[in-house]
């Protein structure tokens, strides 16, 4: 940089006092803890209708069997909110990922269970690993393809999508002409997270720990590096208050999973099948984290990084927040586009391997209305339709919501057509909630 | 002033731009030399902004030339103006409102760590360090651009241009959301950089402002170029007419020392 700015400071301009970084009480501190307080606020809104469904059910909601299940039949939708959060900030939306899913998990399901066989055999062991490519690079196709006419010949996202919507769902059907495929690879359906699909109890608690290191490693050098510039620091409480409430939830998550028992009678077969020696009082398995919630939690981490330290995220939020700008600033507003279908398209196949692998079949009406609840999911966490505003943490929180309150209302014996009705409340509150919170801390 | 005037910085040349129908910019011509100021002058919808943009990258022409240290160079988008050196300052912000000043700064142009992530420390550090002599009472750098002032707004807008080493700088109407005192903060700024060899645009409908920093003025009407002519030989009232008439000032009929720069 030349030194071609010399001080101007005689030109002083007045501001207003009370800028952020002088402001005090209790604005102030809302202030400092910034997004972390809205993550703690979802996270309590969580724990709220937790406890409310656990009342009303008798306490049969926060129960480690209830947890584990709500964390499953959440993983697909969780995986493909993570992707909607960036085409919602950039202004777009997609409505074809339910039928998106369908398609690559009828694909995977004839290549798995009728093409690869014939090849190499049944569950041979480089079945699954074929397959999940196969659709990977199907969903990566398709999500190129839509982000294509969008990016490059500017047919609003809606209408490509709404379209999509519509002929992925048929194609998906074309695929067998209806017929659903099973029995799947024996590997394949580890990742819906059935009684095998689980990571047992030590790995889960090696898990659990690596990821409360990460959380501890990710804040605390952040701020180290701004110690080092000398720039104005969060209270150290405000850090170490979020580090505790991070690492208890992962424990706390990790405790419950390891306390659901395999029911006896598979664990025998378990322990069978891996040849492992049965002891004499019987043999105590425990379920441990899902594998699909290991998917998860990877993508979630994975996504945050991109978001908030590449550039390609910067130009996410930067695009969302005015295209215009991000034009003149020399992005490529075109191109984001198709990389962000294409993302989106990658991450509905690895819900696609989530979603079939959990029914151990592939039906062609599998995902069908995902496309509703990953975008309610995206926007009960905080996402904004009018684009630049969202979180993947959100995102996933968003998903969890949604699922808990349709869990819970089914153990309760709620009618499904109420629960759509509570649903559609509870999606709309949020909005309204999130936007006076907004509102009050002045962004 | 430098003494190499030979060749201009940029030269426009006849350049085209239409709208459907409208012409937009209709066969205009302006240059602009090291360390210089040209006023760009011009009712509302003259044609003004769009002329600039065909330099800045962010329209396209549809004939006419632009050539650059006297080479004739292409600019198809804002990257290919940021190559040359040409930063601007748009009447409309260019901010991203939901992100903040370091973001907004280094937009497009972002530093890395040696892994390939954002250095958003590096980046507030830069920001922090060029406010400061900017704007020193500038301390918002944690806050969207969106809960910044319009003067403040402005400063993160201008510290951009400045930032990156710009040789030719494009200014549209830098002035227009600033109060009396960020406005003098912006003079002093544009004769400091033109003391520095810079070549500066300058769009602004304040024609006090425009006469005492520019060394030569162009002027539009209906997207036609009136004329150019050097600040020291006209009045204010020569101006208003060749704005308002759209012709050269009587004086100049002649017109042949018009569009020069002033030889020292
Ligand atoms: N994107 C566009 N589409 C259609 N017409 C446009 C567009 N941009 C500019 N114009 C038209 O081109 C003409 C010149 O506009 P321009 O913005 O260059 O004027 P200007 O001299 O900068 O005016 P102002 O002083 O108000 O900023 C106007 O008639 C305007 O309506
Ligand atoms: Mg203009």
């Amino acid at each position: 940089m030349s030194d071609r700015v010399q001080s101007l400071s005689d030109m002083e301009q007045p501001e207003t006092p009370g800028s952020a970084e002088t402001r005090s009480g209790i604005t102030g501190m809302v202030r400092t803890m910034e997004l972390d307080l809205r993550l703690l606020g979802m996270v309590g809104a969580l724990l709220l209708i937790w406890v409310v469904l656990d009342l009303l059910t008798g306490g049969r909601f926060i129960t480690p069997r209830n947890l584990f299940n709500l964390s499953v039949q959440t993983a697909s939708v969780a995986v493909m909110a993570t992707g909607m959060v960036f085409v919602i900030v950039t202004r777009h939306i997609d409505l074809s990922v339910g039928s998106v899913l369908g398609v690559i998990a009828m694909v995977m399901g004839v290549v798995q269970a009728e093409i690869l066989p014939d090849l190499l055999g049944f569950n041979h062991p480089a079945n699954w690993i074929i397959t999940i490519l196969v659709g990977l690079c199907l969903g990566l196709l398709i999500g190129c393809l839509q982000g294509w006419v969008i990016g490059y010949l500017a047919v609003p996202a809606f209408i490509v999508t709404l379209g999509g919507l519509l002929i992925w769902r048929g194609a998906a059907w074309w695929v067998t002409t209806g017929r659903t495929v099973a029995p799947l690879d024996s590997t394949f359906i580890l990742f819906g997270g059935g009684v095998a699909g689980t990571m047992g109890e030590t790995a889960s608690w090696i898990f659990g720990a690596i990821m409360a290191a990460l959380v501890i490693y990710g804040i605390l050098r952040g701020r180290r590096r701004r110690q080092l510039f000398d720039f104005p620091l969060k209270p150290l409480w405000a850090d170490w208050l979020n580090i505790s409430v991070l690492t208890l939830a992962v424990f706390g998550f990790v405790a419950a999973m390891n306390a659901y028992p395999v029911p006896a009678r598979a664990a025998k077969r378990l322990a069978e099948a891996k040849g492992w020696a049965i002891p004499e009082g019987g043999l105590e398995l425990m379920h441990g984290i899902a594998i699909p919630v290991v998917i998860v939690a990877l993508i979630a981490i994975a996504m945050t990084i991109v978001a908030r330290r590449t550039k390609f995220g910067r130009y996410v939020f930067a695009i969302g927040g005015n295209p215009q700008a991000a034009e003149l600033s020399g992005i490529d507003t075109r191109r984001m586009t198709l990389y962000i279908f294409t993302l989106m398209g990658g991450l509905c196949a690895i819900s696609a391997v989530i979603a079939s692998a959990r029914l151990q079949s592939a039906a062609n009406d599998l995902g069908t209305l995902d496309e509703l609840r990953v975008i309610a999911a995206a926007v009960i966490g905080g996402t904004s339709l009018a684009g630049g505003i969202g979180t993947i943490y959100g995102a996933i929180l968003g998903a969890l919501v949604m699922q808990s309150l349709q869990s819970g209302m089914a153990l309760i014996g709620t009618n499904t057509s109420l629960q759509s009705i509570v649903i559609g409340f509870v999606l709309i509150l949020a909005v309204w909630v999130d936007q006076v919170y907004r509102r009050r801390i002045g962004e | 002033m430098p003494t190499d005037t030979a060749h201009p910085l940029v030269a426009l040349s006849d350049i085209h731009v239409s709208f459907g129908g409208i012409k937009a910019v209709d066969g205009v011509s302006c240059d602009l030399y090291p360390g210089e100021v040209v006023g760009l002058l011009g009712h509302n919808g003259a044609g003004k902004s769009t002329l600039i943009k065909v330099l800045s990258g962010a329209c396209h022409s549809d004939s006419g030339d632009i050539r650059i240290n006297d080479q004739k160079a292409v600019i198809r988008n804002a990257r290919d103006a940021r190559a040359y050196n040409i930063e601007t300052i748009y009447q409309t912000l260019a901010l991203a409102d939901n992100l903040d000043a370091a973001a907004n700064l280094f937009l497009g142009r972002e530093i890395l760590t040696s892994s390939g992530m954002l250095d958003e420390v590096r980046m507030e550090d830069e920001t922090r360090k060029i406010m400061g002599r900017l704007n020193p009472n500038f301390r918002k750098f944690a806050a969207p651009v969106k809960a910044l002032s319009g003067g403040q707004r402005q400063s993160v807008a201008i510290a951009r241009a400045v930032y990156f080493d710009a040789k030719v700088l494009i200014m549209d109407e830098p002035t227009a959301a600033l109060g009396v005192q960020e406005t003098a903060m912006v003079s002093e700024l544009i004769k400091q950089l033109k003391s520095e060899g810079i070549g500066i645009f300058l769009i602004s409908h304040d024609i006090h402002d425009v006469f005492d920093l520019s060394d030569r003025l162009t002027v539009m009407k209906n997207g036609r170029l009136v004329g150019t002519v050097r600040t020291e030989e006209v009045s204010k009232e020569d101006v208003l007419g060749m704005i308002i008439l759209g012709k050269m000032p009587d004086h100049l009929e002649d017109g042949s020392e018009a569009g020069k720069p002033s030889a020292q």
